[in-house]
């Protein structure tokens, strides 16, 4: 029997505003519990919520990048279940008219390009936390009221590798716009996963089972594969799929029964009174769009055409905003286009791979690497010496200082190495017969021996050139 | 008229709300909802195809609060309210079932 | 002396001649509460300390010559939370609740430099028509203690009635401040949905509530809804329309002559008492005489209002109420062993039947394989019932009717039968479905007592019946009546 397989995706993504969605707490981390919260926050008799319009407008903006129909005459619904963490008991949350519906991303999976559909996009707010110890649950509600968006994919993720690169061409989408920082590591983007398999051919969706722990886009791919396979083999042996709900064991890498679901949960959806409606005017949406950064395609392009990098590095660096906005500031500030991307894909890499740090966490600056790549291409150092000032410039030092300091510049001045040539020549008779007899290799030695003369700080090609001239005279 | 809602129903409506109903209650409760349901289905009278909802009557639409951060510094009044707190957490016994979220 | 039964007017004059002082109002007004409250029971929690502090203060500062509210005593109804001072909404639930914040409407009127003397009762969370509902007492009929005040606003209207406050806020889901002041002879104002901000009003039904003043004339009840409207920031659903001076213009210029009114003959039909319909009529004819025409309307899915609104009110009441869960604030069960047990045994132990009737109702309503056939039809009947008003008001400055089909009845015979309870408010639910102004003023007597006539405008024309109010009321003698077991006594 072959099958296909059908995958939802289900992101939550919060978005950096300064106050909550409805209520004017701040959005912060780090603080002590319930320091951020109000009697908004804590659901109080007689509070009410209001709307923040920075959410709106990051909705509207996201809704953008996704391609996204926006849905001019929205409201807010409240979603009724109990929890500590949920104060009011009840959820304001878009349930049947969300901010935006039907948009697409494009995803390329062994080379194959593929647009992945999105049902629709809503905005909300999330839940408070809950820790649970010695018996007993402790409620923070410093994260209540943080605004979400939840992205909502169309049955039209195949695999496992379709979820992944569908993950990260949306978290690349996302970020570009500014309004989160979509990091599955801080809980700032958050991923529900289902999946059904069905005998190709079979017109209905198979029975699906959702996937929880999954805290990352490798676990989300690894936790599919397995329970991709996992409902082949039932199904092949006779078996039939119950709707359950499955967590990720990391360390197995398979996938464990939670719970069995009874029926679906009865939310009790209806239209929020307390919230005037949202109504999106063709102007509001331009004036979001206008404001809006340039997505990464757009960058692509403009980086190959205007900047002349290849198409590759294109890609690579628009991977992420940080990236992206790192080497345009670096280009703006005087680099070599096509330097400054080897750089960033190189040595920038590898150091923040080294260091586990995020480029934005770090002492480099664009100016401060545009200084450098200026210093190789004028000829002051040699991409040799270039190595030493990095590390300087990742320590947040001016690569023209450090050069001067560190006594780096680079000897090109042929009226100071001509006598050292000629030094060295004089002590090595047996390499200038060597040469002469056709041993390249002799030249090689010879630069060695003049570079360690020079401390290194000799300009090779120019060490080369006058050599030539010297064994050839 | 007590047919409108079994008792099933009844009780399953409490636990959604998270009520309890010990027997009496559930007979007594269950007869007069199905008195009031009943009154309920006198809607079916009337035609409401293609007309609107109502959800509200408010004359607002678009009322928003530009988004700045105030923070109300309720924190300790709103603490000294609840019935249990440790550490300036909120304190709840646990809950029994450990696979919810 | 004699001044507890005196309007906003006269009371302003002697604060303002020296006469009287805030201070000394204050105290007799507390006095007199003590001695009464006896027998009205309006009462749940007195201010006192606050309130002559408040009192003395405002005499130190000048009682405003400019603001007929200065120095004046007033009483909140308790699902109004006032800052320090327990807030109980009449339930179990919140039985010790100190709020940390006060509602806008109760600001704006201390900000008038108003005196709250304390809260009053009501049924639990607003939900009844006769304040027995309440978990702490039971209020009687400013005119007859064996009677109801009506409700939920009940401890409002029998405390202005009775001659305790000359003002009191309540709030008015489905009638809850026209129904309680027709019981007791007072003025009541349902004001337009979104005229007066519900921050701080603990919610029944969202879509439908609206705080309102209850005084003892139309005059006293424009100038504290002039005080108190407005938008508010923290209310999203109030209105940004600018608020007019309410009680401009009631003088004797006032006329009806021209004014077109509506009597719908669905206000005057079946089920409506014979008295209450003849002082209707009665009414009637007196804006006639005064220049008025009375012609028939009718709005045909009016019987329909009760069901439509018992589902929407209840389903928003049910979602509402979800927050007392024993966690953050209010009541919380003892001998609690796991989180459920603290929902399930603190929401049954400190709600009482009609609280968990219409949660259950409301429950059931949205749930699932429910919400079509009762919720959004419910929501559907609303619409045709705005259209309704819509239609009349469109050749017509107001519409008139009874509040109640019947007088007040007495304690104890209908609290049991929820049915014949909720048909009460046939005449004055359509008005908070269609967010319309409605005012209750004194128009007659059946028994000994007050028959309300209910005045309904067009949205945010609150001007209009206050205006037609006050006419009608200076050319009857009803208001002028006071019961004996009032203040002065």
């Amino acid at each position: 029997m072959n099958f296909e397989t059908t995958i939802g995706l289900e992101v939550h993504v919060e978005l950096k505003t300064n106050s909550k969605i409805f209520s004017p707490s701040p959005v912060a981390f780090g603080n002590q519990p319930n320091a951020n919260t109000n009697v908004i926050d804590w659901g109080y008799p007689g509070v009410l919520p209001t709307t923040n319009k920075g959410v709106v407008e990051s909705g509207i903006t996201a809704a953008l990048a996704l391609h996204a129909e926006i849905e001019k005459h929205n409201h807010f619904d409240r979603k009724n279940y109990f929890y500590p963490d949920n104060p009011k008991a009840y959820q304001i949350t878009q349930a049947e008219k969300p901010i935006a519906h039907d948009g697409w991303i494009e995803i390329e999976v062994d080379g194959e390009k593929k647009k992945i559909g999105i049902a629709e996009m809503h905005i909300e707010e999330d839940a408070g936390k809950n820790t649970h110890e010695h018996g007993a649950s402790f409620v923070d509600l410093n994260r209540q009221g943080t605004p979400l968006i939840e992205i909502v994919s169309k049955p039209d993720i195949a695999s496992p590798d379709e979820a992944y690169a569908y993950l990260e061409a949306l978290r690349q989408r996302i970020q570009f716009t500014g309004v989160s920082d979509v990091k599955m590591e801080e809980g700032s983007m958050r991923v529900d996963v289902n999946i059904s398999v069905r005998p190709i051919g079979q017109k209905e969706y198979g029975t699906k089972t959702e996937l929880k722990n999954l805290n990352s886009f490798n676990y989300v791919r690894k936790g599919l594969a397995f329970e991709e396979q996992r409902q082949q083999r039932v199904l092949m042996s006779g078996g039939t799929i119950q709707q359950e709900t499955r967590r990720y064991d990391e360390n197995s890498g398979q996938t464990i029964l939670m719970r069995v679901k009874e029926g679906s949960d009865d939310y009790r959806y209806f239209p929020e009174p307390d919230l005037p409606a949202l109504e999106i005017s063709d102007d509001w949406i331009q004036k979001v769009e206008a404001a809006m950064p340039e997505m990464p395609g757009k960058r692509r392009d403009r980086y190959v055409n205007e900047l002349g990098i290849t198409d590759y590095d294109a890609m690579v660096l628009t991977q992420t905003k940080e990236m992206s906005d790192f080497f345009e500031a670096t280009v703006a500030d005087g680099a070599d286009a096509k330097m400054a991307a080897n750089y960033l894909q190189g040595d920038v890499n590898a150091f923040l791979n080294d260091n586990h740090v995020d480029l934005q966490d770090t002492k480099l600056t664009p100016a401060n690497l545009a200084g450098m790549i200026n210093l190789i291409t004028d000829g002051t150092i040699s991409s040799k010496m270039a190595k030493k000032v990095f590390k300087g410039v990742t320590e947040g030092q001016d690569p023209k200082k450090f050069v001067e300091e560190n006594g780096l510049v680079q000897l090109s001045d042929p009226a100071q190495l001509q006598p050292i040539i000629d030094s060295v020549l004089a002590d090595n008779p047996q390499s200038i017969e060597d040469f002469n007899n056709g041993k390249d290799r002799a030249v090689g030695f010879l630069v060695g021996q003049i570079m360690k003369q020079t401390h290194g700080k000799a300009n090779p090609q120019v060490v080369n050139k006058l050599l030539m001239a010297s064994l050839k005279g | 008229m007590a047919n409108n809602i079994s008792k099933d129903q009844v009780q399953h409506v409490a636990e959604l709300a998270k009520l309890e109903l010990d027997d009496n209650q559930l007979d007594y409760f269950t007869d007069q909802l199905g008195q009031i349901i009943g009154l309920f289905e006198t809607l079916n009278e009337v035609d409401t195809t293609d007309v609107p909802v109502t959800s509200t009557v408010s004359d607002q639409l678009n009322v928003m609060r530009e988004d700045v951060a105030d923070n109300w510094n309720q924190k300790d009044a709103l603490l000294a309210n609840a019935p249990e707190t440790e550490n300036g957490y909120i304190k709840v016994p646990a809950i029994i079932d450990e696979s919810e979220d | 002396m004699n001044y507890l039964d005196k309007d906003l007017t006269s009371l302003h004059e002697d604060l303002v001649s020296g006469k009287i002082t805030a201070e000394s109002l204050t105290k007799e007004t507390f006095a007199n509460i003590k001695k009464t409250d006896e027998t009205t029971q309006a009462f749940l929690n007195l201010n006192e300390d606050a309130a002559i502090k408040n009192a003395q203060a405002i005499d130190q500062a000048g009682i405003d010559a400019d603001n007929v509210l200065s120095g004046i005593p007033v009483a909140i109804k308790d699902n109004l939370v006032t800052e320090g001072l327990t807030t109980t909404a009449a339930s179990k639930m919140l039985e010790n609740f100190k709020p940390i914040y006060s509602a806008t409407a109760v600001e704006k009127l201390a900000a008038k430099q108003t005196i709250n003397v304390g809260k009053v009762n009501m049924d639990e969370f607003a939900m009844g028509g006769s304040t027995e509902n309440s978990a702490f007492k039971i209020t009687k009929n400013a005119w007859d203690a064996t009677k109801v005040p009506g409700g939920s606003s009940g401890g409002s209207a029998a405390a202005v009635a009775s001659g305790q406050v000359p003002v009191a806020l309540g709030s008015d889901t489905g009638g809850s401040i026209r129904q309680p002041a027709s019981f007791n002879g007072v003025v009541g104002m349902k004001p337009t949905y979104g005229r007066v901000s519900r921050w701080g009003l603990i919610a029944f039904g969202s879509s439908l509530d609206q705080i309102g003043p209850i005084t003892r004339t139309v005059k006293d009840n424009a100038a504290v809804l002039t005080a108190i409207a407005g938008h508010d920031e923290h209310d999203l659903t109030s209105s940004t329309k600018k608020v007019p001076d309410f009680t401009a213009g009631l003088d004797d210029s006032a006329s009806v002559k021209g004014m077109k009114i509506g009597l719908p003959k669905e206000f005057i039909g079946e089920g409506v008492d014979a008295d209450v319909k003849a002082a209707i009529l009665a009414a009637a004819d007196k804006f006639r005489e005064l220049g008025a025409t009375v012609d028939e309307v009718s709005l045909p899915h009016n019987k329909y209002g009760v069901a439509a609104y018992y589902i929407i009110a209840s389903s928003e009441a049910s979602s509402n109420l979800q927050r007392f869960d024993g966690i953050r604030y209010g009541y919380r069960a003892k001998d609690v062993q796991n989180l459920e047990d603290v929902y399930v045994k603190s929401r049954s132990e400190g709600f009482g039947d009609e609280v968990k009737r219409r949660i259950m109702l409301g429950t059931y309503s949205l749930s699932a394989g429910f919400y079509d056939a009762y919720f959004k039809k419910a929501a559907q009947v609303r619409t045709l019932i705005i259209q309704d008003f819509q239609k009349v008001m469109q050749d017509h400055d107001f519409i008139m009717g009874p509040v109640a089909p019947t007088v007040a009845f007495t304690i104890g015979e209908e609290v049991s039968d929820p049915m014949t309870m909720y048909m009460n408010d046939i005449l004055t639910i359509p008005v908070n479905l269609a967010g319309l102004p409605g005012m209750s003023i004194p128009a007659g007597f059946s028994k000994g007592l007050p028959i309300g006539l209910q005045l309904i405008g067009k949205p945010f024309d609150e001007a209009t019946i206050y205006k037609a109010g006050y006419v009608f009321e200076q050319n009857t003698e009803f208001h002028k009546q006071t019961p004996e077991l009032g203040g002065q006594a």
